[in-house]
């Protein structure tokens, strides 16, 4: 049966949960997978994967430059900015 | 209040002003809006210039297009140069876009004018509108239930008149759930048809944008002008596209209309189920000619769905993080920190299971087993389909297994995921859909038929839906709001 | 013996090449370099919500026409995939790349080192996106914010993983240079290494000498020139085999080469935080890549540097020290070729083209001979002059330096300043005698066998010409003047 690691998603996916948040996830994420736990059934050996429903290839745009828009602009929603710059608190490794 | 192809005429004949129309729908949303709340952001400002710009050019007869001057809802999903986009997110609460999506910028060529944006499921993700972070919106036709959704917004704004006519965007039924739950024609067209760029993705190998109105011809109007190739977006196509509203009234004198057996499920509401056997002799009864198909994949859609469209948004997702727009937490002493109340403040909480689900479906180890695997089940699906429209020209069945729910009914997620049934297998496909009202229950709400076609057949499929709305009282009927 | 001598170093390169494209990789931004920040970006590569990306087709043909330089498989179909990782530098938290079904597998390149040549495999070659640059106040680690600017985030960068074939840090070093001499041949990337549009990671193991097994590896990532690539493998070659010879384990992580201190320090990240959950990037389709595309850009490769240079030795007789130095720069041969052409004495073209024209250009490079004010033309013509005896050999270096800082021709030059070369007898048969007459002693001299006098005084009558005689004719003049040696 599947058993995520609740804590382990929440830092992949930079979610902070609380204690009860993660309670409550691990009960809903245990019911959604074992519902999805029916794939199983269904043999796909052989089966090729489909990524887009409506096949598709080879499109690409020509190598042309095209004017930006001003540094203003982009800015305007920042949360924090220097200049113009995005300003990012602490960098830390984990 | 007229349809969109109604309103067009009266433009031409100089029978109403676009600025008359638009003044008097932003006071009918002043006046009702407040019950339905359809609305995430009013733009009477920006509605009004457009409606005194495409006046003078009705009056100089030069309109712009059959829509010019014609006033539209939009889901706050598509993106809308200086006019906020929320999602119904608290994380896009104060985002404006420094740009339109693509099907923005064609609806302001062809002068259409935008009323306002409005509410949803927080990132399309839901079938209630309850999801948003904002507050919920009400079903026009029951007050005290819900539109449906993700587009419950579109769907309640056009159900209400609260616009002429809307765009939405369907993942999984996100707009022929709530047209059905509305009374509204919903169209998901053929993934590829119309231009996802602007549309906050959910799930980008399954969004699609399209029309809800209150008439079919409306809905062929709306989707003639948004369709066609885009440049700026990879995965649309540039199959032609037809003048739809052309194709509409050339009958469905033999027309093949497969009933998918599938599609009758436990659990299901009878009055759906009557409602819908009904709308299929009508068909019948116009020429069409039935018979019964099988799409065996159908029972393990939702599953393979559940595992594609939240690993898609896991990823889509992580932009979110407070550092070049939206939501930003305070008080993080550090990057990590940062992200991770940012994100824990800004997102919702179905919102966050998915991203938990989809991260899960995607990490290392459990790739093949989850996205690999629903990738293969997606085949299969597209298979049945194909196989099935080697002999039947369209599909119907149901478009939702039951009606409109109370507000608060469905707690449980999973409970929630099953109102999409029997319309994900068509975005799986990337088919085209439409839903469109084929009858009331005895309580008086509304119920939706699913005709389903083959990839860029719109045409066949909407003028199967005409033939039966033409037929039938249904479009007529408006909900009863003071 | 040292017992280090038993271990020998597994060595693999990373190398990240920006493409020379006119546009970014996904959009249609500039990717012209150090502009004001955020100011080459669009909602696109700043990853604003629904926006898309759609690739650029230069980028695919610059990378077809690399991997065929590499002699690598360039296979049928290829897709992008989303490899995700939260990083301020990267504005969507995933960066669209290529895992899966790369652009091209299985090629290799010959390199020269120890006065052998061995050829190097090549893994793979991809392409990717680029991210923006921080700029951290202060240090990364005493930083209390950082800034970002999106103006690099989205350039084309292309991805080459060579094999763990490299046996030495001088292989490594030789690897690099070859490999950028490649590109830059291609023009496909400018290489220059200071700017970062050529980056490069290693990979280091060691293994007892004649084992087939890997090592644990340790990447070394910020290597920015190929003598950090060659000190930054030695150092970690020493490290590991002391390591190892103190009985402990080497440790799989990633160090960070510190050049002002010539070492690696450890950046004790965790492996867990590398669960990229790729997938393929559901926004953009998959390429086919189709025979007849790949065969139509095999004609239009140049001819790649091992092949210029063995052609210089056998087409012009160049020693093969000045074909490889001619060769180093496309644009360097190219206009060595075009001189050559012009004046066909190959030898003499490269004499002056490895001394005169090298000492004035600031390097080698296209940049530096796209500014060059000589043409290749004006120096065949220059050395034309020599041959007419218009001016003299000595003349023509001072020519060529007024060439070099006015940009003029070598005739204007040489007719306005009357550099013409002085042959006519009667002319200089007067000189001579002044000479002649004012030098007495050293008619003297060679009167008494002294055989120096004679140059001595072709020397004053050059002197007296301010450099323009023929000293053809000042020699047979004076020979025909001066008294009979005894």
């Amino acid at each position: 049966m599947p058993d995520p690691n609740v804590e382990h998603l929440a830092r992949l996916a930079r979610l902070d949960l609380s204690e009860a948040e993660k309670e409550r996830m691990r009960a809903q994420l245990d019911a959604i997978l074992t519902y999805i736990d029916k794939l199983r059934q269904l043999d796909t050996e052989g089966v090729e994967p489909t990524s887009h429903a409506i096949p598709m290839v080879n499109v690409m745009r020509e190598d042309e430059a095209r004017p930006c828009l001003p540094a203003g602009a982009m800015l305007a929603n920042a949360p924090e900015r220097e200049g113009d710059f995005f300003r990012v608190p602490k960098i830390i490794e984990e | 209040m007229p349809t969109i192809a109604e309103l067009g005429a009266r433009y031409r004949s100089g029978e109403a002003t676009p600025t008359e129309v638009v003044e008097s729908y932003l006071q009918r949303i002043e006046t009702l809006d407040p019950q339905v709340r359809a609305y995430v952001t009013l733009t009477r400002e920006s509605a009004l210039a457009q409606a005194e710009a495409a006046g003078k050019r009705l009056k100089a007869g030069r309109p712009l297009s059959l829509l010019d001057g014609v006033p539209l809802a939009i889901k706050d999903v598509i993106c809308t140069n200086g006019v906020r986009t929320t999602c119904a997110s608290k994380i896009l609460e104060n985002f404006v876009p420094p740009y339109d999506a693509t099907v923005m910028a064609r609806l302001g060529a062809a002068g259409a004018v935008m009323l306002g944006k409005t509410n949803m499921d927080e990132f399309a993700m839901g079938s209630s509108t309850e999801n948003s972070a904002f507050f919920p919106t009400r079903n026009p036709w029951d007050l005290a239930r819900v539109p449906g959704g993700s587009s419950g917004g579109s769907a309640a704004a056009v159900a209400a008149d609260l616009a002429a006519g809307a765009l939405g965007s369907d993942t999984g039924g996100s707009i022929r759930q709530p047209a059905a739950f509305c009374g509204t024609v919903g169209v998901k067209p053929t993934y590829g048809r119309v231009s996802r760029y602007g549309l906050v993705a959910f799930a980008s190998s399954l969004d699609q944008i399209g029309p809800l109105a209150r008439t079919i011809r409306d809905a062929a109007l709306l989707l003639q002008v948004i369709a066609g190739h885009d440049p700026l977006d990879s995965t649309s196509t540039d199959v032609p596209v037809p003048d739809y509203p052309a194709a509409l009234g050339q009958g469905i004198q033999g027309l093949r209309v497969g009933i998918p057996s599938e599609y009758v499920i436990e659990g299901m509401d009878p009055e759906v189920g009557k409602a819908v056997s009904a709308a299929i002799e009508a068909l019948k009864g116009l020429g069409a000619k039935t018979e019964k198909v099988s799409l065996p994949t159908t029972d393990y859609a939702l599953a393979a769905y559940y595992l594609i469209a939240p690993a898609e948004a896991s990823s889509n997702l992580a932009r979110y993080d407070g550092v070049k727009y939206g939501h930003r937490a305070a008080g993080g002493k550090d990057l990590i920190q940062m992200y991770g109340r940012t994100r824990a403040e800004g997102f919702g909480p179905e919102v966050k299971r998915r991203i938990m689900l989809g991260t899960y479906a995607l990490s290392a180890g459990y790739y093949d087993a989850y996205y690999g695997k629903a990738q293969r089940v997606r085949t299969l699906v597209r298979r049945d389909f194909q196989q099935a429209f080697e002999r039947v020209d369209v599909l119907a069945c149901p478009t939702t297994p039951s009606v409109a729910f109370k507000l608060g009914e469905k707690e449980d997620p999973l409970q929630m995921y099953f109102c999409d049934i029997f319309t994900i297998p068509v975005n799986l496909a990337g088919l085209p859909g439409v839903s469109l009202p084929c009858g009331f229950t005895q309580s008086g709400l509304p119920i939706g038929l699913q005709l389903i076609g083959k990839p860029f057949d719109e045409s066949t499929l909407l003028s199967a839906a005409y033939a039966y709305e033409q037929a039938t009282p249904w479009h007529t009927r408006a909900p009863a709001l003071t | 013996m040292r017992m280090t001598t038993d271990y020998e170093s597994v060595i693999g390169l990373e190398v990240h090449a920006q493409l020379l494209t006119r546009s970014k990789m996904f959009c249609g931004c500039p990717t012209a370099f150090g502009r004001a920040p955020n100011s080459q970006t669009c909602p696109i590569c700043q990853g604003m919500p629904g926006v898309l990306p759609v690739i650029n087709r230069r980028a695919i043909e610059f990378a077809i026409r690399t991997a065929l330089a590499l002699h690598c498989t360039v296979n049928a179909g290829c897709r992008f995939a989303r490899k995700h990782y939260f990083y301020p530098d990267m504005p969507k938290n995933y960066q669209i790349s290529q895992y899966e079904e790369p652009l091209a597998v299985n090629g290799w390149l010959e390199i020269e080192a120890h006065g052998t040549t061995r050829r190097i495999g090549i893994e793979r070659l991809h392409l990717e996106e680029d991210v923006g640059k921080l700029v951290h106040e202060g240090t990364l680690e005493t930083a209390r914010a950082s800034l970002v600017d999106f103006n690099r985030s989205g350039v084309p960068l292309m991805e080459i993983v060579s094999k763990p074939d490299l046996r030495s840090p001088e292989e490594a070093a030789a690897y690099l240079k070859t490999l950028r001499a490649i590109l830059m041949y291609l023009g496909v990337c400018d290489g220059n290494m200071e700017e970062g549009s050529l980056r490069c990671d290693t990979n280091i193991s060691l293994r007892p000498r004649g084992s087939t097994d890997y090592g644990v590896k340790v990447e070394i990532k910020n290597l920015n020139s190929f003598r950090n690539v060659q000190l930054a493998t030695a150092y970690e070659g020493e490290r590991q085999s002391a390591a190892i010879m103190s009985g402990q384990i080497i440790v799989q992580e990633t160090r960070l080469w510190e050049a002002d201190k010539g070492k690696t320090l450890s950046m004790r990240s965790k492996e867990y935080a590398h669960d990229y959950r790729y997938f393929p990037e559901p926004d953009l389709v998959p390429l086919k890549v189709e025979q007849r595309w790949v065969d139509q850009l095999r004609t239009t490769l140049p001819e790649l540097p091992v092949a210029r240079q063995q052609r210089f030795v056998t087409q012009y007789g160049l020693p093969a020290y000045d074909a490889e130095l001619l060769t180093q720069s496309r644009a360097l041969a190219d206009y060595y070729e075009a001189a050559a052409r012009e004046y066909p004495k190959p030898k003499i073209v490269s004499n002056w083209v490895l001394s005169e024209l090298l000492r004035e250009l600031p390097g080698d490079d296209e940049a530096a001979l796209a500014r060059c004010p000589i043409p290749p033309r004006n120096l065949a013509r220059l050395l034309a002059l020599i041959d007419g005896g218009t001016i003299s050999g000595k003349i023509a270096k001072d020519v060529f330096e007024k060439m070099y800082s006015s940009g003029e021709d070598a005739e204007t030059i040489v007719k306005r300043e009357g550099l013409v070369q002085v042959a006519d007898t009667g002319a200089l048969a007067s000189v001579v005698d002044q000479i002649l007459a004012a030098n007495a002693h050293a008619v003297e001299d060679w009167k008494k066998g002294k055989k120096q006098s004679l140059g001595f005084l072709v020397g004053q009558v050059m002197k007296a010409t301010q450099g323009k005689a023929n000293p053809a004719i000042v020699n047979q003049l004076l020979l025909e003047k001066l008294p009979k040696q005894s």
